[in-house]
């Protein structure tokens, strides 16, 4: 299994480590809840050092992206980040990444753990043009900063410039102590912060850094099942639950990052003809109204006798919203907005009702 | 970790407390650490008829639904219904306010069988 550079500090910090995506990572230090109301309340640090970094360069890089993505690369300025996605040629999400841009000819794209590989692999197998696409993710160590107080946190020890000017989806590269970082004003909590791209070498120099100046903000390390657990909140899509090859990008909810008319892209023919016949199914949110907690997998079932009209993605029950919620794929015919459904758990069937997404949205 | 000596033990990390002929239930310490933060727990019903290492409930954490085994084999007399509003409780007092279920009709024969606190802290390595 392979290790983050903070392996180490996690065992130190009392995490339990368990295998994610071929990777040994912290599920939990002090607990999930904690971890999660941390992060909500005041700012949380978590190792994500497990992502893929992979940079597209040359004079052709941005032809290339527009080609290989599903959002317009062509809007993006040096120092601006996106949301995209790659698509197969059915319309259906190899990954969702972020997109940097440095500059007019270079391009990091920032990929899941559990893609990395295949993404550089099919990017590198796609690309029609010169570009030059290199897989970089053993040189980066990622630390995300997520929380009200990230900001404030971090301020004091970027002395080059002035982080409350970053906007969302923008970055900087700076340092921190004496080291070149990369600092983007994105996240995966809902919540305010920032993801650190730090050199593999100074990882733990740098996380020990935060946790250290962090303590009067009440900073806490969190684990993947915090990370799960604000993400689903802010109903933010993961790979392998919400998005997947075999799910449409338009039924997944990913429309808003699709943009048919900058010109041919993977995927877009397949979701121009399902655009034109219409989708069948959607991404939507519930919550369940018995007792109980529904989970990938779990059968959704109309109240009319009709069965099986979709799939939970992810659910669980969230310290925040502190209801037992879900994300399901479903028929249209149940899509709306507080119709009744039920999930099948274990062989029992509850009660649940579509709501709207995201099911907690932070204050600004 | 903490494991009280007048209780029993199993290999799947329940408990039972014996008071009279009624077995209070609940999970170890250990149990409890292993699931992490419990959010929601399918208690067992009153009067339903439980077989030792079957299932008797389902715990949930943030992560997964785990379930848990009856130690031994009788009849649900009572569930600890505070569980329903605070899961909680088996996270910060496994042995005391996070019982799960008082069993009755249990056999002598299968509380003999079960594992003091010494075994089963060997069992665990501590």
């Amino acid at each position: 299994m392979k290790r983050t550079p903070l392996y180490d500090e996690h065992l130190r910090l009392g995490g339990k480590m368990v295998e994610f995506a071929g990777w040994e990572m912290p599920v939990q230090y002090s607990g999930v809840v904690a971890e999660h109301v941390a992060v909500r309340e005041r700012v949380g640090l978590f190792d994500v050092s497990h992502m893929g970094e992979i940079w597209v360069t040359g004079s052709s890089a941005e032809r290339a992206l527009e080609l290989l993505t599903c959002n317009r690369v062509s809007a993006l300025y040096d120092g601006k980040a996106q949301y995209s996605a790659l698509l197969n040629d059915q319309g259906g999400v190899i990954d969702d990444i972020i997109i940097y841009r440095f500059s007019s000819e270079r391009y990091l794209l920032c990929v899941n753990a559990s893609n990395a590989d295949r993404d550089f692999e099919w990017l590198v197998s796609r690309n029609t043009t010169d570009a030059v696409i290199t897989n970089v993710s053993a040189e980066y160590g990622q630390i995300a900063v997520q929380g009200p107080r990230a900001i404030e946190l971090l301020a004091p020890l970027v002395r080059s410039c002035d982080l409350t000017q970053v906007k969302s989806f923008h970055f900087v590269e700076t340092e921190i102590l004496g080291t070149n970082v990369i600092i983007a004003r994105t996240g995966y909590t809902g919540e305010d912060g920032v993801e650190i791209f730090v050199p593999s070498s100074k990882t733990v120099d740098i996380w020990r850094l935060l946790l250290e100046h962090g303590e009067p903000y009440g900073v806490v390390p969190c684990g993947l099942g915090a990370r799960d657990s604000l993400r689903l909140e802010a109903a933010l899509p993961l790979h392998g639950h919400e998005l997947a090859p075999d799910i449409s990008a338009l039924e997944s909810g990913l429309g808003w990052i699709i943009k048919f008319d900058k010109g041919e892209f993977i995927g877009r023919q397949a979701l121009l003809a399902q655009r034109e016949q219409g989708l069948k199914r959607k991404l939507v949110g519930l919550f369940l109204t018995d007792a109980g907690i529904a989970r990938q997998g779990d059968t959704v079932d109309s109240i009319d006798g009709r069965g099986a009209v979709g799939v939970v993605t992810s659910g669980t029950k969230t310290p925040t919203v502190q209801r037992a919620l879900a994300m399901a794929l479903v028929d249209n015919s149940v899509s709306t907005v507080d119709t009744k459904v039920s999930c099948v758990v274990r062989g029992r069937t509850i009660g649940a009702v579509v709501v709207s997404l995201p099911f907690y949205r932070r204050a600004r | 970790m903490d494991f009280p000596e007048d209780y029993k033990y199993t290999k799947d990390h329940e408990w039972v407390q014996m008071s009279g002929d009624v077995a209070t239930v609940g999970i170890t310490e250990f149990a409890q650490s292993e699931l992490g933060d419990l959010v929601f727990v399918d208690l067992p019903k009153v009067g339903a008829s439980v077989k030792q290492h079957g299932t008797m409930c389902v715990v949930e954490s943030t992560k997964a639904a785990s379930d848990v085994y009856s130690p031994l084999t009788g009849t649900v007399a009572s569930v600890n219904d505070a569980l329903t509003a605070d899961p909680g409780l088996i996270n910060r007092t496994p042995y005391t306010e996070g019982w799960i279920a008082k069993i009755s009709g249990v056999s002598v024969a299968e509380i003999a069988g079960l594992m003091s606190a010494a075994e089963y802290k060997a069992l665990l390595g501590k």
